[in-house]
């Protein structure tokens, strides 16, 4: 009887799944059937998880990225930040000393520590997050170029740091590993915390959460503090996978993170966003530069096509939420 | 008696569900002052609105200079020498005052450019006329409140205004620029102009206005000229409302003291205020519009900063004053606002049902479904909300359903003091008695509620004790047995009970 009750729920999440999200699921299968019939290697193993481990990095920005814009807020840092980190992290052990344990944790603290800062000028000074977010990817930009003195920081010949971004479990690359833990542990934390619900509703209308009681501020600087953290760690894997901390790397990342959250269904208008949008909206992201690619279409037009789908995502949103006010 | 510049005559207009004017009329003669009163929700703003065109009357007549005229746009009103001055001022504070009084008219040069000399130019015979002083080049946005009221008043001069609506003008002022703004209405009568002068004070009546109309119900009850008549007179016309019968209350015996609050101060919006509420009453909090008796419960709620003063609850002092810790208190706080301040409309019921008692059915990551659905279902289920499923969004409901959904979310915190600020506000009336069984249940249950209210007849047959506030000030308390609207209205005014 409880059984049967559980897969009952499960089966009524699947079924929520897909209504909610058929629109985007469906752009994703007439993608994969495009590529697939038009470029060549693309259902081979080697790609689908090359195409993941491209997917990976991006969408540790973007779960920051979503969490900022469900507060009807935005990230604009997670690249810049990311390159910090990455130039921070090799540094730490090629020119300074440290072991690369520690070094690693430095970039993710780098990160986190940026985070923070976001977070505690927007709650504090209510500066537009659009703004402070702007600011400090210049910041963090030109921090990347000085440490570095202008050029990469090389890590060639340290194993260990190697493996973090570029290893794998069985045949599934390290990063692709870690987008899947991210994104059940963003999944639980968003739905199932009181801090997660906290989001959703001090997004949705920030004074009815006051008048709930919630800590707004708080919230605030959790969010910014948790997308920091993320790009720090997106910082670390890049740096690993490239052998060397650049600072001039992750530019545009931010892009395609709005670009994945927007696809996924993240209203701009804050209060509604789901993880397994966010999932189908990266994965559609990193699919057109993907089959793209192995289309042999200039990747110049990804940019531009990039651009389309943002607005017109923005645009479907709109829409959806004018039809709902109608309902009133 | 000059000639007759407006005059409007038996003016229906009805809101789904409610008749907000019958039989509304007023009369206007160039060079007059009429003062317009009337209780919260009289229909003053209405009658105004038929005539400043924000939306046709059902039926009724209106004549302009004997003329019978039609209205059915703010831009026919404007035609017809009506200018309406809203008490929140509508201008922009980024452009100038000259652009302001152009706006949409701007003057252009030779060349086709709007020119900013010329509009500063023509402004300055409308600033003249209301004695403003101030260069037409200044941005808006610096100038006081008071003289954002000139600017707009020019600017209805620059419209060939011949009829002026200022609706609670003084609400805002300084006393200086109280001053200012009488000796421009004093101005403007000598000049022929005829002036509706929408007021809760009876002192303004007595020292601006040469006659006054009231409404009360949406219903003309008289005119009189102010030097003819006393403010008891225009007291008893605007009270003695229908008290109707749909109101539940049942008197119990009200227990211990649950919430003491000494000497609250917070700025303007709360001085000196002290009261307490026991367990099983019902306290009523009564005053007009802006009394500042919401600005005082956010106060002690902490959802505002307080400058001084003390709660105690359950005999205990607050020590830590913020909305979480009163929370768990036990005290409760359902706004007065349902869109902006109370409801998340674009989430579902169960999600906004749930949000202040998470830690109910949230551990750790364990999210406890059962006990999610059961207080939910058991919200819906006591308060009788009309849903298909707990999962529609709340924009959905109707506004009797959405003040449901806003109550149950607070009961579910298991409240031992419950602040209903304007909980019957905008719904219907079958809802209204469906919330008031409700709030008379939970007294009986033993909840110190207090209830603030706009509307006179239901504090009046709600509550047990009742606190009248004006302008932050805490005027008068009432037992039930001396309760008298012409008693509770001169309070609210500031009228003195000593006759």
């Amino acid at each position: 009887m409880n059984k049967k009750k559980s897969q009952s729920y499960v089966g009524r999440a699947v079924k929520d799944y897909f209504t909610q999200n058929w629109g985007i699921l469906l752009g994703l299968l007439i993608l994969c059937v495009i590529f697939s019939v038009f470029g060549n290697n693309f259902l081979t193993q080697k790609n689908i998880l090359n195409l993941l481990r491209t997917c990976a990095t991006n969408c540790f920005l973007a779960i920051g990225v979503q969490m900022a814009i469900i507060l009807a807020g935005i990230d604009l840092t997670g690249g810049a930040l990311a390159a910090l980190s990455g130039v921070m992290t090799v540094a730490a052990f090629q020119w300074w000393g440290f072991p690369v344990q520690i070094a690693v944790i430095l970039g993710v603290a780098i990160g986190a520590v940026i985070g923070l800062l976001n977070g505690v000028i927007i709650a504090y000074t209510g500066i537009h997050p659009f703004v402070v977010t702007l600011a400090m990817q210049s910041f963090c930009r030109g921090t990347a170029y000085l440490v570095a003195n202008g050029s990469p920081v090389t890590a060639y010949g340290n194993a260990g740091f190697a493996k973090i971004g570029q290893g794998s479990l069985g045949p599934v690359p390290l990063p692709v590993v870690y987008m899947i833990i991210f994104l059940v542990l963003d999944y639980f934390f968003l739905n199932k915390t009181q801090t997660g619900r906290h989001i959703y509703a001090v997004g949705g209308n920030e004074v009815s959460a006051r008048f709930s009681g919630i800590n707004v501020k708080k919230i605030k600087i959790l969010v910014w503090t948790i997308s920091g953290t993320l790009a720090g760690f997106c910082g670390v894997v890049l740096a690993s996978r490239l052998a060397s901390g650049q600072p001039s790397t992750g530019e545009g990342y931010e892009t395609d993170a709005i670009a994945a959250a927007v696809l996924g269904g993240t209203s701009f208008f804050g209060g509604t966003g789901s993880v397994g949008g966010l999932l189908i909206g990266v994965l559609i992201i990193g699919l057109i530069s993907n089959g793209l690619n192995l289309m042999h279409v200039n990747s110049y037009w990804q940019y531009v096509l990039k651009g389309i789908i943002i607005i017109a995502a923005v645009y479907v949103d709109m829409v959806k939420q004018k039809k709902q006010n109608a309902a009133k | 008696m000059q000639k007759e510049l407006l005059r409007m005559e038996n003016i229906v207009k009805t809101f789904p569900g409610v008749k907000a004017l019958n039989n509304a009329a007023i009369t206007v003669h160039a060079g007059e002052v009429m003062g317009f009163m009337g209780e919260n929700g009289a229909g003053k703003s209405t009658l105004m609105n038929v005539l400043g065109g924000v939306f046709p009357a059902d039926s009724g007549e209106i004549y302009i200079e004997g003329k019978k005229v039609e209205i059915n746009s703010i831009h026919e009103s404007q035609a017809l020498g009506v200018a309406f001055i809203h008490q929140e001022l509508a201008l922009e504070p980024y452009l100038t005052i000259a652009e302001n009084i152009f706006l949409g008219r701007e003057i252009k040069n030779s060349l086709g450019l709007v020119s900013k000399d010329k509009m500063a130019e023509a402004a300055k015979p409308f600033l003249e006329r209301v004695g403003l002083t101030v260069d037409p080049n200044e941005y808006v946005g610096r100038l006081s409140i008071g003289q954002q009221q000139m600017v707009e008043i020019a600017k209805s001069f620059s419209l060939n205004a011949k009829i002026l609506i200022l609706d609670e003008p003084t609400s805002s002022l300084s006393e200086k620029e109280v001053d200012v703004l009488f000796d421009t209405v004093r101005d403007l009568k000598k000049q022929g102009m005829g002036i509706i002068f929408i007021t809760h004070k009876m002192a303004e009546v007595f020292q601006l206005c040469d006659a006054v109309t009231i409404m009360r119900d949406g219903e003309f009850m008289g005119s009189r000229q102010s030097s003819e008549c006393t403010d008891s007179e225009l007291i008893s016309l605007m009270v003695g409302r229908d008290l109707g019968n749909y109101y539940v209350r049942t008197y119990n015996e009200p227990g211990k003291v649950m919430m003491e609050v000494k000497n609250i101060n917070a700025g303007k919006r709360a001085v000196d205020c002290s009261f307490q509420v026991r367990s099983g009453e019902i306290l009523g909090f009564y005053g007009l519009v802006g009394a500042g008796r919401s600005e005082l419960m956010k106060a002690i709620m902490g959802l505002d900063p307080m400058d001084s003063g003390e709660i105690f609850l359950n005999g205990e002092k607050i020590k830590e004053h913020n909305p979480m810790h009163m929370q768990k208190h036990g005290i409760a706080l359902v706004p007065e606002n349902r869109k902006t301040e109370g409801l998340l409309l674009n989430s579902s019921i169960k999600f906004n049902m749930t949000l202040a008692v998470l830690d109910k059915f949230i551990k750790k990551l364990v999210v406890n479904t059962k006990t999610e659905d059961e207080i939910t279902d058991d919200g819906i289920e006591k308060l009788h909300i009309k849903t298909p499923s707990s999962l529609v969004n709340c924009s959905t409901l109707s506004g009797g359903n959405q003040q449901k959904v806003l109550l149950a979310k607070w009961l579910a915190t298991n409240p031992k003091i419950l602040i209903l600020d304007e909980p019957t506000r905008g719904i219907d009336v079958g809802a209204k008695a469906e919330i008031y069984t409700i709030i008379n249940n939970l007294a009986k249950q033993g909840l110190a509620i207090i209830l603030i209210s706009s509307e006179m007849p239901e504090v009046m047959n709600m509550s047990d004790r009742m606190i009248i506030m004006r302008e932050g000030h805490i005027m008068g308390e009432l037992r039930h047995d001396e309760y008298e609207q012409e008693r509770i209205l001169k309070y609210a005014m500031g009228v003195s009970n000593n006759e």
